[in-house]
């Protein structure tokens, strides 16, 4: 059974139409990516996955045994508030030390219990947003944009270690990015979204798509591509958005 | 209770008390940034004030309630995505002009304002007594109750609904024991001087402490020293006491900062 399955999805904010039709679903184990471009509503559709947010139309059925582990875009932690690594972990909920630590070292940082969380750097920061997580015991994982403001080689080391996650734990990961060519490689499941699925499959079908190459150009080597694209593809759907007026901006 | 008979006794326990309820709320005022947000509801409170006078109340409700519309008013605010520094500013102030205006037209009374500006400890009853510890103690336990949904919401929204906290909720129970704060502590620092009993003492706590629990017991001891310091230092110098009290905090703000800085120099 899937664990989270949404059903025609919709989203305004005023007079603006993000999301559009969408209906998704994530099956344990899997490893699932929503590629898209700024503003195509990637943060929005996983926050109505994992319940931040109600979708205005559309509904999102849930698995009982359901048990995300969020890890946040990013936290704002006011330099006011004095929080050490492990008191980080037992948030919300108490941990025992070595538990903690456990999920620690999975996420590859175990050196860091006792250090401020102001003093991090964004590759570690990451670690312990993952391991936070994970103490949840999640069987799905959900990471929005989790390797913004990481180097290349920083996040790719961190998908790597998501992969190894899921092989250790099995449980299903739900991410959001638009690092297209990291992503490629370690995801089961691509779905391409522009406020409605443009298209979805596994990484090769999705990658060979025209509507995926018309929104990220034929080469998926990342940021460029994304300014090349054209947004005059055809759907064999109605969608919301005025792919015309989008084209002229771009 | 005889020894609740001296009135210096019962003004150290009203301002202990009121140090008290202050710290751990004034740790999430000064973690969130709500500090003119406290403003606001302070001044606002000096309108309740005015009403319960007017309508023969006890002081303490009429600002209560005043001080709860209010903060629930800012924070609907705040919801919206205003300019939240300005629109707060516009209200703490009018709020505050607004309640000195109501007062002066509250006919046969003779109010000593002084006494709700910067408060009148040295006047506390034993019945304000009462108020000021049941509320204090009320506000204390509230938050620790809520405490580790309170942090996470402080920290991220999102995180919290995913670890299945409402952080809109969370933040109501902050707007309310701030209104209770306020409404408990006009007697002792009054309403222009409480946001500082709700700033200064975690602010002067920040350099000493590792954890967000460690902050707020020590922005207490804070909080309470300077309560007693300046109450020392009002009798000592016949000086107004409120504002002798937050004087007193605004020194140890500096005397920490100052060392710590020294030590790690």
């Amino acid at each position: 059974m899937a664990l989270i399955k949404a059903t025609g999805l919709g989203v305004s904010f005023g007079e603006t139409l993000v999301l559009n039709d969408v209906d998704m679903t994530i099956s344990a184990g899997e490893i699932v990516t929503i590629v898209g471009p700024n503003g195509s509503g990637k943060s929005t559709l996983l926050r109505c996955l994992v319940g931040a947010m109600t979708p205005d139309r559309g509904r999102v059925d849930r698995a009982p045994d359901l048990k995300i582990g969020y890890v946040p875009q990013k936290l704002m932690i006011d330099p006011t508030l004095p929080l050490t690594v492990g008191r980080f972990l037992n948030l919300p909920r108490k941990t025992d030390r070595k538990t903690a630590q456990a999920a620690l070292d999975q996420a590859g940082a175990g050196a860091l219990w006792d250090r401020p969380m102001s003093g991090l750097s964004g590759g570690q920061f990451q670690r312990i947003l993952l391991a936070r997580a994970l103490l949840e015991r999640p069987n799905l994982l959900v990471l929005d944009e989790p390797t913004q403001g990481l180097d290349q080689p920083g996040s790719a080391a961190f998908y790597r270690l998501i992969e190894e996650v899921r092989t250790e734990t099995g449980c299903a990961v739900l991410m959001v990015s638009h690092e297209l060519h990291v992503v490629m490689s370690t995801s089961d499941r691509v779905i391409c979204l522009n406020g409605h699925v443009c298209c979805h499959g596994t990484p090769e079908v999705v990658a060979n798509s025209s509507e995926y190459r018309a929104l990220f150009g034929t080469g998926t080597a990342g940021a460029l591509a994304l300014y090349r694209h054209e947004h005059s593809h055809s759907h064999d759907h109605t969608c919301g958005h005025d792919h015309a007026r989008e084209k002229e901006s771009a | 209770m005889t020894f609740l008979d001296d009135f210096l006794i019962r003004a150290a326990l009203a301002g202990v008390g009121v140090a008290v309820a202050a710290a751990p709320l004034g740790c999430f005022v000064v973690w969130r940034r709500m500090a003119y947000f406290g403003d606001a509801t302070a001044h606002a409170a000096i309108l309740g004030v005015a009403l319960s006078l007017a309508l023969s109340l006890p002081v303490t409700v009429g600002a209560l309630a005043v001080a709860v519309i209010m903060a629930f008013a800012v924070s609907q605010l705040s919801h919206r995505g205003m300019a939240l520094d300005t629109g707060l500013g516009v209200l703490a102030h009018s709020a505050l002009a607004l309640g000195l205006v109501a007062v002066s037209f509250v006919q046969g009374v003779r109010v000593d304002l002084g006494a709700y500006l910067f408060g009148d400890i040295l006047a506390v009853t034993k019945s304000d007594l009462a108020v000021i510890w049941l509320g204090g103690l009320a506000v204390v336990a509230l938050v620790a109750w809520r405490w580790s949904a309170l942090l996470t919401a402080t920290l991220s929204p999102d995180l919290a609904h995913a670890s299945g906290f409402n952080p809109k909720r969370e933040g109501m129970v902050l707007t309310l024991a701030l209104a209770v704060v306020v409404a408990v502590a006009i007697k002792v620092v009054g309403v222009l001087l409480i946001g500082a009993m709700l700033l200064i003492p975690p602010a002067a706590a920040r350099p000493l402490a590792r954890t967000p629990e460690a902050m707020a017991v020590l922005a207490g001891v804070i909080g309470i020293t300077a309560a007693i310091t300046g109450l020392w230092a009002a009798f000592a110098f016949d000086s107004p006491t409120g504002p002798s009290m937050v004087s007193a905090a605004a020194l140890l703000f500096v005397g920490i900062g100052v060392i710590t800085r020294l030590k790690h120099a």
